[in-house]
C-alpha cells in the first residue's frame, strides 16, 4: 500500500479545563473515506479542524503528502501555503452552506471562484465546468445565474460539493455535511456523496454524529470520546462487531432508532 | 464652443468676493469680533479646539468668524493651520487629579470626599427661551461661589481600584506616545491612538454611538463615576533644562465611566473603565468618548463584538469630520469623465439586453 | 495658550509665512520616503502620515501633498481635473502652487514634467521624465468588496484576487460585460492588484509600459502607491472577454477627433447633444494644426 495521504501524531489540545484532543493518531490513504464518529462534545469537529490546519494543536504533528509525494508539515506552513493547499489539493464542506459559499454571488460564480483562484481566466470554461459540475451533484444548470438563497438546504450543500470539487482535490474534508437536513434528503445527499467519492477516488475525512451516515460512506471508522480515540477498525466490522462500551452504546442508539 | 465648469478662474474669485460679503452681513450693524465670539461663544470654541487639536482659544474663535460660525469648517481651518506648526517636544502628561477643579459631580456616590461641584451647567436649566437675553442689559448676578475648588479632589476609579473593583489601566512608559497626526492609524489599533482619535471625533457621531451602546448595540451598562472640568497646568521638559516648567494652563473635562466586566479565565469579575477626556468645557463629549472607549475594548475583553460601536474600523475610520465633510462634500466636484463612462457603458449593456430580447423567440400573442 | 505668534498675522503674507510647496521639509522627506517604496513595489499601497491640507480631504488633497513633496523651482506643473485645465478645482490647485511655491505652471501636456490630475490621462503620449499625480479618493481596489483594511491587506499579501475577479464574473453573466466604466482594477507586474484612482476605463490602457512615472496620492485614507515607468499593468478581464476601452462613438464637434475621449454636452432642452474632446489642450492642439 502507498503511504499515507495524511498522517497526524499525538494531537493534543485543550479549552481550559477540557481536553479537546488528547493523543490523538490518525492517517487516511489514498482514496480512503474515514469516519469520525461520536457525540457532541467528543473532540470530532475540532479534530477535523485541527487536521485542515484550520486550528493549531498545542503539540503534536499533522503532515501532508502532495501528489509528488512531498511531505508538509501543515502547522508549519505560511497561511499563503495552507490557503494554496485549500484551494487546490483540498476541499472543505462545512455543516452550514453560508459558511462555505458566498450567500451574495450566483451559483456558478460560487463555483467558478475556485477556478479563478487557481488561476482560470476563460470565461467560457469557468461557466462551462460550473455548469458541468452543478449537474454532476444534480442540479439544474439552468439555475446556474441564481444566488443559492433561492435554494433548498440541500440543494445548497450539493452547491457546497459542487464548489469543493471542481479543483479536483485529493482530500476532502466534511463536517456533518447533511446536519439539519430532513431524513429523505440526507439519504439522497449521502448518496450522491458515496457516488461521488467512488467516481473520483477521493479521499475524505467525515465528521458525523449519524452512525447511519458513517455504515454508508465509509471504509473505515474512527470513535471519539472525551477527546480520544475509544475504537478503530473497518467500517463493518466495528458496526458489526464493537468491542469498545462506547460504541457498542453508539451503535445499539443508532439500532433502537 | 459650450464650456460647462470653464473659465474657473473668473468664477471662484468672484465666488470668494460674495462669500466675504455674506460673512459680514447686514453693515448696519456692529461688527463680531473674535474676542465676543471667544467670551460668549465659549462652548462653540471649545468644540472647535477639540475637533480642531489646537488648544488655541483665540485662534478657534477667529476661524468661527471666518466660518461663519460653520464649526466644522472653523475645525477644518484650525486643523490646516495647526498641521504648519513646528513641533517642537510633548508635553508631560497633564495631571487631572491636580485640577483645579470648576465642575465634579459623580453618579455613583451621594458623596465623597472633595465633594460634589455643580459649577457652570446646563443641568437642572428649565430649557425655556430666556427672553432677557434678547435685550441688551446689566450683566447677570455675581454667582455665590464662582471659585474653582482649592482642594484636590480624588478620583473615584482610584477609590474602587484600591479595593481591586477596579483594573487598573497598565502603568504608562517613558516611551512617546503615537501620533495620530504623523502616521496613519494602523489595525488593530492600540488604547493611546484609539483615544486621540476619539478625542478629536466629531461630537455628533461620538454622541450617536455612545447613545447606541446604551440601547442594546453593545451591551453597556455604564455609570458615570465621575466627570470634572477645571484647568489643568501643562509642564513641559526641555531637554537643554533637564526638568518641566510649567508653560500654562488648560481648561479640560474628564469622564471616567464605570461599565462591568463579567471576567475572564484570567482576571476576576471586576469594573472595568472608560475614559474620555475633551479639550475645553465638552462634557458631552468627554461622555460621549468614554463610552465609545469602552465599547472598543470588547475585543480585548473577549467580549462578543458585534454592535457597530464596538467595531474600531468602523468607528475610527469615520470618527473624523474633516475627513468625512470633505469625501461627502467632493461630490460636488465635476465627476462628468466617469458619470460620461457610466452613460457609455449603460447604453451598451442596455443595447445588448434588447438584442437578447429581439433575438430570443417571438411568441404569438394569442388570438 | 497663546505662547506661539500665527504666521500669519497681518503683515505677514502667506506667502512668506510658508515653507516653499506649502509642507516643511521633514514631512517631504517622509513622503517621498514613502513614493520611493512605493516605486520600489509597483502597485502596492504604502501608508503614510498624510498632513492635513488647506484644502478639504476628498479634493484632492493626497495629489496635492505627493505633487508638494517631488515640485522643484525649476519643474513646470500642470493640473487638470477631469481632462481640463480650466475646471474650477485645478485652478484652485494650479493657483495653491503657484502662490506657495511660485513655479511655473503650464496648461500643455508636452512642456509640463509634473501632471497632477484628477480622473483622467492627457490624450498626448507621455515621456520619460515626466510625472503623473493622481487624486486618489479609495485606493483599495477591494473596498466594495471587503471594507475591512485588515482583511484586505491579507489579501493582497496573499495575492488573493478572485474575490474581484467573480465580481467580474458575476458583471458579466448577469450583463454581457464588466460593470465597472471608470476605477476599473488593474494588476500591476502580474502581482498587485490595484486601483487607477477613477479615470475612465478609456484611460486604462496608458498605463501600461507608460515612459512616465505614475504617482497616487490618497490623502484621508493616507496610501502612495506608484506605477514606474515601462511597468506592465493589465486591466482585469476574462481571456475570452478582454477588457474593452469605451468613449462616445461620436467626434469631437471642436476639433473634430474621433479618437479622444469626449464629454457629452446637454445643447438644449429638447435633449440636443453635442460632444467634445474632455482633454483641452489636446482639443486646442489638434484645432491648432
Amino acid at each position: 500500500m502507498s503511504a499515507p495521504l495524511l498522517e497526524a501524531a499525538r494531537l493534543q489540545l485543550r479549552f481550559g479545563a477540557v481536553r479537546a484532543l488528547d493523543g490523538v493518531d490518525i492517517e487516511i490513504f489514498p482514496g480512503e473515506v474515514v469516519a469520525i464518529v461520536g457525540e457532541s462534545g467528543s473532540g470530532k469537529s475540532t479534530l477535523l479542524r485541527v487536521l485542515a490546519g484550520a486550528m493549531n494543536a498545542e503539540a503534536g504533528t499533522v503532515l501532508y503528502r502532495d501528489a509528488e509525494g512531498e511531505a508538509h508539515d501543515v502547522h508549519a506552513l505560511t497561511e499563503a501555503g495552507r490557503r494554496k493547499l485549500m484551494r487546490s489539493d483540498w476541499g472543505f464542506v462545512h455543516q452550514n452552506a453560508r459558511d462555505g459559499l458566498r450567500m451574495g454571488i450566483s451559483a456558478g460564480g460560487n463555483v467558478g471562484e475556485r477556478l479563478m483562484a487557481a488561476g482560470d481566466r476563460n470565461y467560457a470554461h469557468i461557466r462551462a465546468e460550473a455548469a458541468e459540475w452543478m449537474a454532476r451533484v444534480e442540479m439544474d444548470p439552468a439555475r446556474i445565474d441564481e444566488p443559492p438563497k433561492n435554494f433548498s438546504g440541500g440543494m445548497q450543500q450539493r452547491l457546497q460539493i459542487a464548489r469543493c470539487l471542481v479543483t479536483s482535490p485529493r482530500l476532502v474534508f466534511m463536517d456533518e455535511p447533511t446536519g439539519g437536513l430532513d431524513v429523505s434528503v440526507q439519504a439522497r445527499l449521502l448518496d450522491l456523496i458515496r457516488g461521488l467519492v467512488s467516481q473520483l477516488g477521493l479521499a475524505v475525512f467525515f465528521v458525523t454524529h449519524d452512525i447511519a451516515a458513517a455504515r454508508l460512506l465509509a471504509h473505515r471508522i474512527v470513535v471519539m470520546r472525551h477527546g480520544r480515540i475509544v475504537e478503530e477498525g473497518l467500517a463493518d466490522r466495528v458496526l458489526d462487531d464493537p468491542r469498545h462500551a462506547y460504541t457498542q452504546l453508539l451503535v445499539s442508539s443508532v439500532l433502537a432508532a | 464652443m459650450y464650456v460647462a465648469v470653464k473659465g474657473g478662474d473668473a468664477a471662484i474669485s468672484a465666488a470668494h468676493g460674495w462669500l466675504a460679503q455674506r460673512r459680514r452681513g447686514d453693515e448696519s450693524l456692529p461688527e463680531l469680533s473674535p474676542a465676543q465670539i471667544e467670551e460668549q461663544l465659549g462652548l462653540a470654541v471649545d468644540r472647535v479646539i477639540a475637533e480642531g487639536s489646537c488648544h488655541d482659544r483665540a485662534l478657534a474663535a477667529l476661524a468661527i468668524k471666518q466660518a461663519r460660525g460653520d464649526l466644522i469648517e472653523a475645525a477644518f481651518l484650525l486643523r490646516a493651520y495647526r498641521n504648519t506648526l513646528s513641533r517642537f517636544a510633548a508635553c508631560e502628561p497633564i495631571d487631572t487629579g491636580a485640577m483645579r477643579v470648576q465642575r465634579r459631580i459623580s453618579a455613583t456616590y451621594k458623596d465623597l470626599p472633595g465633594g460634589q461641584v455643580l459649577g457652570p451647567t446646563f443641568d437642572y436649566t428649565h430649557r425655556l427661551l430666556d427672553f432677557a437675553l434678547a435685550a441688551e442689559g446689566l450683566p447677570p448676578a455675581e454667582p455665590e461661589e464662582a471659585d474653582a475648588a482649592e482642594a484636590t479632589m480624588p478620583r473615584v476609579t482610584e477609590l474602587l481600584a484600591r479595593e481591586g473593583l477596579m483594573s487598573r489601566d497598565a502603568p504608562g512608559t517613558d516611551e512617546a506616545p503615537p501620533d495620530l497626526t504623523r502616521e496613519p492609524l494602523p489595525f488593530p489599533t492600540p488604547r493611546p491612538l484609539r483615544l486621540q482619535s476619539l478625542a478629536r471625533g466629531d461630537e455628533g457621531f461620538l454622541l450617536g454611538l455612545g447613545y447606541s451602546t446604551q440601547r442594546g448595540y453593545g451591551n453597556a451598562h455604564p455609570f458615570v463615576a465621575e466627570l470634572r472640568m477645571g484647568e489643568v497646568e501643562v509642564m513641559l521638559a526641555p531637554a537643554e533644562l533637564g526638568f518641566a516648567v510649567s508653560i500654562g494652563d488648560i481648561a479640560v473635562t474628564e469622564c471616567q465611566m464605570v461599565n462591568q466586566f463579567a471576567g475572564s479565565a484570567a482576571s476576576p469579575p471586576q469594573f472595568t473603565r472608560g475614559y474620555g477626556l475633551a479639550m475645553g468645557h465638552g462634557e458631552r463629549r468627554a461622555m460621549a468618548m468614554a463610552l465609545v472607549d469602552r465599547a472598543l475594548m470588547a475585543q480585548e475583553m473577549g467580549e462578543e463584538a458585534t454592535a457597530p460601536a464596538q467595531d474600531a474600523e468602523f468607528v475610527l475610520l469615520h470618527a473624523d469630520n474633516v475627513e468625512a465633510t470633505g469625501f461627502v462634500e467632493h461630490l460636488k466636484l465635476p465627476h462628468h469623465v466617469d458619470f460620461q463612462s457610466e452613460l457609455e457603458k449603460l447604453r451598451s449593456i442596455r443595447a445588448r439586453w434588447q438584442a437578447d430580447r429581439d433575438a430570443a423567440p417571438i411568441q404569438e400573442a394569442a388570438e | 495658550m497663546n505662547a506661539i505668534t500665527p504666521r500669519n498675522a497681518p503683515g505677514n503674507t502667506p506667502e512668506h509665512a510658508y515653507n516653499f510647496a506649502y509642507l516643511d521639509e521633514a514631512t517631504k522627506r517622509m513622503i517621498r520616503r514613502a513614493i520611493l517604496k512605493a516605486i520600489a513595489i509597483p502597485g502596492h499601497q504604502i501608508p503614510f502620515g498624510a498632513r492635513e491640507m488647506p484644502l478639504p480631504y476628498g479634493w484632492g488633497t493626497g495629489g496635492i501633498q505627493v505633487t508638494a513633496a517631488i515640485l522643484g523651482p525649476r519643474d513646470v506643473l500642470k493640473v487638470i481635473d477631469q481632462g481640463a485645465d480650466d475646471t474650477t478645482n485645478a485652478v484652485s490647485i494650479r493657483r495653491f502652487f503657484a502662490r506657495v511655491a511660485n513655479v511655473e505652471t503650464t496648461t500643455r501636456t508636452a512642456e509640463a514634467t509634473i501632471i497632477q490630475t484628477r480622473h483622467r490621462i492627457p490624450e498626448r503620449p507621455l515621456t520619460e521624465g515626466q510625472v503623473m499625480v493622481f487624486q486618489v479618493p479609495m485606493p483599495e481596489p477591494l473596498f466594495r468588496l471587503e471594507p475591512r483594511l485588515a482583511e484586505t491587506r491579507r489579501l493582497h499579501a496573499l495575492g488573493d484576487y478572485s474575490l474581484a475577479q467573480v465580481r467580474l464574473y458575476e458583471d458579466i453573466a448577469r450583463q454581457g460585460e464588466s460593470g465597472s466604466a471608470y476605477n476599473h482594477p488593474v494588476m500591476v507586474g502580474g502581482r498587485y492588484l490595484m486601483s487607477p484612482s477613477p479615470i475612465p476605463g478609456f484611460d486604462n490602457p496608458k498605463l501600461h509600459n507608460s515612459p512616465a512615472l505614475m504617482l497616487f496620492g490618497a490623502g484621508r485614507e493616507k496610501k502612495i502607491y506608484a506605477v514606474p515607468p515601462y511597468t506592465e499593468v493589465r486591466s482585469l478581464d476574462f481571456e475570452d472577454h478582454p477588457f474593452k476601452p469605451m468613449r462616445a462613438p461620436q467626434c469631437c464637434s471642436a476639433c473634430g477627433s474621433a479618437t479622444s475621449y469626449l464629454d457629452e454636452i446637454v445643447a438644449d432642452d429638447q435633449g440636443g447633444r453635442i460632444f467634445v474632446c474632455s482633454d483641452t489642450d489636446h482639443c486646442a492642439e489638434t484645432q491648432g494644426q
